[in-house]
């Protein structure tokens, strides 16, 4: 169990996707799962979003019935299986957002406690105003609920966005220590943070590796 | 009860620390009891009696939130949750009302009349092998209610009354448990099982248990008379009086 975190515009998502291309030449089995995809709350996550009824638990809840969703479909499966999952967001990313919108830090890691620990947690750590910059060109407008609009801070989007995601990267990185993620310096050239990514992975597959040529399933996690 | 019991206001844990604390004067009753017990009928009742009695009513009742009611009936349609997923969507439903019909209504000094509260949750997770500290850490945002009212029922007489009601559900019946192929051998089984987990809670946390075998008109005397009692405590004030709107009270 492999997962990426960081704030939007880290470039995770894109790192995660070289790791998968390079794992599936490898000839790795291997199952990718991403926060928010589960069809089962999309409707009420639309629906609340738009219409603005979401409050700070409600956020967070409906994050946690996908994320059990996709736990029962998407993440203990493949690993039973002996598959690599690879994750787009884990818990991490409800204990740093959902904190920083003013839930409780002891209530979240209970509604998330059936969660499995993951094998590996790289956290791409990018300061606010590169990740800005690379959201605004990418596209013109930022996300409401990303730039963290309906915590009130700001009626200036950017604005609100910078003291939003600096609450957030702040409990990321109290996060890092308190649940060993592998920090990785987000402002690297791709192709060099990706080098980093591999030496780190092919560490954590040592125990598969040697698991899969004893014909044993990989190293699936244990429930913590 | 005691007459003169505090009203002050309680989350059940950690509660939603990003809310401003406000004076909430309002109260909140919670009517639990299993399926077809009769509650909302009850419930029915209960508002005209207490409008007539000046006080301004609210009702919020379980799987009722405009976020979520739909994706409830939806999965529900799909039989395709673990338990965790449908505490999970429960809790998501209850927080959506919780914060936008009950705290709203307690903090303008309404009575809210809750159709069914955590216990629901708590009760039925026992019953469905959910981790029972989990369960309750998850409604650590609930507020506590100020009167829980209990319709207690023995599944012997909870079954005539099911089959001449709307009849037995999948759900209802623990059908998602696989006790059995047979329906009506599932429903008495699992709705037994809830019944002892709704009594063991009624001890713990202190509910008014009332026998819901009684015929409709004297089970809402007995209702008015805790709701009377609790009101008169909580204000100082008269008990309203409880055999108004046609439904005598027998005692």
């Amino acid at each position: 169990m492999i997962c990426v975190e960081g704030i939007d515009g880290s470039g995770k998502s894109t790192q995660l996707l070289l790791l998968e291309r390079w794992l599936r030449a490898r000839g790795y089995p291997v199952h990718f799962t991403e926060w928010n995809s589960s069809r089962l709350v999309r409707r009420s996550m639309q629906r609340g979003k738009k219409k603005n009824l979401l409050t700070p638990t409600t956020f967070s809840l409906l994050h946690a019935v996908d994320f059990a969703d996709r736990l029962t479909y998407q993440i203990l499966p493949p690993l039973k299986a002996g598959m690599i999952v690879l994750a787009d967001r884990y818990v991490y990313t409800a204990f740093a957002r959902d904190v920083a919108r003013g839930v409780h830090p002891d209530w979240v890691r209970s509604v998330y406690s059936p969660a499995l620990r993951p094998d590996l947690t790289l956290y791409f750590r990018v300061p606010i105003d590169i990740s800005l910059e690379r959201l605004l060109s990418g596209r013109a407008k930022l996300k409401y609920h990303e730039a963290g609009m309906d915590v009130g801070l700001s009626a200036d989007p950017v604005e609100s966005f910078r003291m939003f995601q600096s609450r957030v990267l702040e409990i990321y990185d109290q996060l890092t220590t308190e649940f060993g993620m592998r920090p990785i310096d987000a402002t690297a050239e791709i192709p060099n943070q990706q080098r980093v990514v591999r030496t780190m992975v092919q560490e954590i597959l040592r125990d598969y590796d040697l698991n899969r040529a004893n014909g044993k399933n990989g190293a699936a996690s244990q429930p913590r | 009860m005691a007459p003169h019991r505090s009203h002050a206001k309680a989350w059940y844990g950690h509660g939603l620390p990003y809310i401003a604390k406000k004076r909430l004067p309002g109260h909140l009753i919670a009517i639990e009891g299993t399926d077809g017990v009769g509650r909302s009928a009850q419930i029915e009742l209960l508002r005209p009696w207490l409008e007539l009695e000046g006080y301004a009513v609210s009702n919020t009742g379980w799987t009722r939130s405009p976020l979520l009611s739909e994706t409830i009936n939806e999965a529900k349609a799909g039989h395709q949750l673990t338990v965790t997923t449908f505490s999970l969507l429960y809790a998501a439903d209850f927080a959506d009302r919780l914060e936008h019909e009950i705290l709203p209504a307690l903090q303008a000094g309404f009575i809210v009349i809750a159709d069914r509260y955590m216990y629901t949750a708590f009760a039925r997770n026992s019953v469905m092998g959910a981790d029972p500290d989990w369960t309750r850490e998850v409604f650590g945002m609930a507020l506590v209610p100020d009167l829980v009212l209990y319709l207690d029922i023995d599944v012997e007489s909870l079954i005539p009354r099911v089959i001449m009601g709307k009849g037995m559900d999948y759900w209802e019946s623990g059908m998602h448990l696989a006790l059995g192929t047979d329906l009506f051998d599932s429903f008495e089984r699992y709705q037994s099982r809830l019944i002892d987990e709704y009594r063991r809670l009624s001890s713990e946390f202190g509910f008014v248990s009332v026998d819901a075998r009684l015929p409709i008109e004297e089970l809402q005397g007995e209702l008015r008379k805790h709701i009377a009692e609790y009101l008169s405590g909580a204000n100082g004030k008269p008990r309203p009086e409880s055999g108004d709107n046609g439904v005598s009270r027998k005692e």
